[in-house]
């Protein structure tokens, strides 16, 4: 007997790059048209990893692709990203990476010592996670056609004990927790295509962030509710698929959230805002409230933690939103990014 | 961040806001109209009308030039650019607006050469590393943007660089103001005044409003602070029923205005005897077109372009919204076929465009939860 094709809702007619800047567009082509084919009618909502039983061992597995330009900015590179990209995806799914495996995908012309370059880099960051690469293969594709190099990458790895994490677990009284600065990688990647010829001195905070997800769970792992690393969209992007996945509104207090200098200077000039723009090296937390304290300092007391901060709560209404309280009394919503960011003109 | 938090400043917030509250009439409703598109942006964004008591109405204007373009605009411009030879360039505001056959982002998605340009001097140094191909620049702008595309022209000029051409769509603010207020259905107290416009024009050509018009001016800054303080000012003024105009972006706008760009401009350009707005119709000495002695920069002169005139789709209120006559959520498509993300008028596209603001910042807020902002 014939199983009933599951309902296709993608209705859009061709793919464009917004549908893979991590906004909405993104979201509605996976909701819409991969979850419906290939994970069959019961989907969870979609975390950065999924977490499987296999003949009663718990493993969580991911997979990401890069397809940075330039393959090298200040404060890293395309094979780091690579590394701390899939390590974190993990990470913030409540797993500790052990193993990668990484496709390359290489362009026909492509100078040995810049893929040299890339597999040191790899192997450095790979190190400094803690993880082994385990595999991979190649591809070469004809000069012109990847951008240089395309890197893609599988992660595994066992769940961390005592987390468990599900957007229905939290509750309104929940408080968010931030890692650090947002919107240095997105912006220093702006800068370094060099259109702009703006120039700041910004690195991209690509690193792993097992050590401080392992630092939270070590005195909050049965608080912790959601986890996630804001890369493209951003925190606003992030925080409204929680607050869509929960049904609860997220209140921000933006004078909490830290942002350098620079960043706020990029997007002033450019009219973007920093919530939308991608980190590599912070995550997201939600945390019951009777552990937010003890969460904060060990974040805070962890190495690259210092700048934690608690950005806001989880509250009843609006449902589904996140909302920005000014500091000065006024709100305003929050919205995931729609398309990629464009500067704007004036 | 200098020049940008202590115009955020609480405290200076707080004040401006209760010099607002003692000064407004509470048995009197006020119409104010901020011109610019940048001021609605940041009333949104900085969600300025929740500090406002309700008998203080805002009202969108006109100054979005995304907005008041017509969509055969878009059409006329991405006609010239299916030549494969031709490299479409914009800024980014302009991406996403839709043409009858879709976004200038869709035909890029199709294969159409099409590049986000930050300056139209990006645009010609394109053309002057790609001598092979032809660069156009989709130009669009009020006097804010109109300068930096006079000023390439005349470089272009001197530097003979064959191969560029602008598609001119700038704008000019006066006559739309003016129509705006010879609009019957239009009922304004006063205006919160352009200003990014007025770096490059001045307060000067705002005097008729003050004079012939009885209404209040005041050119204003974008900062929480500038916007606060310009409704003291033109609260101040109806209290005192006096309409003049006033200048509260100092730090920025001189009187005068800027006289270089004013001649880079007039070397340029000229008026057009008349220009199809968005939803205004035709207005006539409203727009720039590049005169005969840089024609052959002048995309329109270059290329065959079709003419198109579009309607707007006639559900959509584009042209209501945008004069003020409706707010953007009393559109029939707002928000259910016009998003952001599938916008079907201009308003939906640029970050300045009046239903883009609402959409993103207001329209989800539940009125319960407007006061929770004393809380964080």
């Amino acid at each position: 007997m014939a199983t009933a094709l599951p309902k296709i809702r993608f209705r859009d007619p061709q793919i464009e790059m917004a549908h893979g800047a991590g906004g909405k567009a993104s979201r509605r082509l996976v909701e819409g048209l991969f979850a419906p084919l290939l994970f069959g009618p019961s989907i969870e909502p979609l975390a950065d990893a999924a977490h499987l039983d296999i003949n009663g061992t718990r493993l969580a597995i991911t997979a990401d692709s890069f397809v940075v330009k330039p393959l090298r900015f200040p404060g890293g590179s395309i094979g780091e990203l690579a590394v701390n990209g899939t390590v974190n995806d993990l990470a913030v799914s409540g797993a500790r990476a052990q193993a990668l495996v990484v496709t390359y995908v290489l362009e026909a012309g492509l100078p040995t010592e810049i893929l040299e370059a890339e597999v040191r880099a790899m192997a450095a960051a790979a190190l400094r996670a803690g993880v082994v690469i385990a595999g991979g293969d190649t591809k070469v594709v004809e000069n012109g056609k990847a951008d240089r190099m395309y890197i893609t990458t599988a992660g595994i790895g066992p769940p961390i004990p005592g987390i468990s994490l599900s957007p229905a677990s939290v509750r309104p009284g929940d408080q968010v927790l931030l890692s650090g600065p947002i919107g240095d990688h997105g912006i220093t990647i702006l800068l370094a295509r060099g259109d702009l010829e703006l120039e700041a001195e910004l690195c991209s905070d690509t690193r792993s962030v097992l050590p401080l997800v392992e630092a939270l769970a070590r005195v909050a792992a049965p608080g912790i509710r959601w986890m996630r690393d804001p890369t493209r969209g951003g925190v606003a992007t992030s925080l409204n698929e929680l607050a869509r996945d929960c049904g609860l509104g997220v209140l921000l207090s933006e004078n909490a959230i830290p942002i350098r200098d620079m960043v706020r200077g990029a997007c002033e000039l450019l009219g973007l805002d920093p919530l939308h723009i991608a980190n590599e090296g912070q995550f997201l937390a939600v945390v019951a409230p009777e552990y937010a304290d003890a969460a904060l300092q060990a974040l805070r007391a962890t190495p690259g933690g210092q700048e934690a901060v608690l950005i806001g709560s989880i509250e009843e209404q609006p449902a589904a939103t996140v909302l920005g309280a000014n500091g000065y009394g006024g709100t305003r919503v929050i919205d995931m990014l729609v398309g990629d960011p464009l500067p704007r003109i004036c | 961040m200098r020049f940008v938090d202590e115009f955020r400043a609480a405290d200076v917030i707080g004040k401006a806001t209760e010099e607002i509250r003692r000064l407004a009439d509470p048995q009197r409703h006020y119409r104010f109209m901020e011109v610019c598109g940048g001021h609605t942006h940041a009333i949104y964004r900085f969600g300025l009308k929740d500090l406002l008591p309700p008998n203080i109405e805002l009202v969108h204007g006109p100054g979005c030039p995304v907005c008041v373009l017509p969509m055969g605009r878009i059409d006329d411009g991405l006609s010239m650019a299916e030549d494969p030879n031709v490299i479409f360039t914009a800024f980014g505001d302009m991406m996403r607006v839709p043409g009858a056959h879709g976004s200038p982002l869709e035909h890029k998605a199709r294969g159409m050469d099409v590049r986000i340009v930050y300056s139209p001097a990006d645009a010609l140094k394109l053309a002057q590393k790609n001598p092979g191909k032809h660069v156009m620049f989709f130009a669009i702008g009020f006097e804010t943007t109109a300068p930096s595309t006079a000023l390439t022209l005349m470089r272009a000029k001197k530097e003979g660089v064959a191969n560029f051409s602008i598609f001119c769509n700038h704008v000019t603010i006066i006559p739309a103001i003016r129509a705006i207020l010879d609009s019957p259905d239009m009922r304004i107290d006063a205006f919160i005044g352009p200003g990014h416009v007025s770096t490059v024009i001045g307060c000067r050509p705002y005097a008729w409003i003050a004079a012939n018009e009885g209404k209040p001016i005041v050119v204003s800054g974008f900062e929480p602070v500038d916007v606060l303080q310009s409704i003291v000012m033109l609260l101040a003024q109806l209290g005192n029923a006096e309409a003049k105009v006033e200048n509260q972006y100092k730090r920025v706008v001189p009187w005068e205005g800027n006289r270089a760009a004013l001649k880079a401009i007039g070397e340029v350009f000229e008026l057009r005897p008349y220009f199809e707005w968005r939803g205004m119709g035709f207005i006539s000495q409203s727009a720039l077109r590049i005169r005969d002695s840089y024609g052959q920069w002048d995309a329109e002169q270059r290329f065959h372009v079709p003419g198109v005139r579009i309607t707007d789709p006639k559900s959509a209120q584009c042209g209501e919204v945008l004069k003020g006559v409706l707010k953007p959520a009393q559109c029939k498509l707002f928000g259910k076929e016009c998003t952001p993300e599938r916008p079907v008028g201009a308003l939906m596209v640029s970050s300045e465009g009046s239903c883009a603001a609402y959409y993103n910042y207001e329209h989800r807020k539940a009125a319960a939860f407007t006061t929770i902002g004393a809380k964080a």
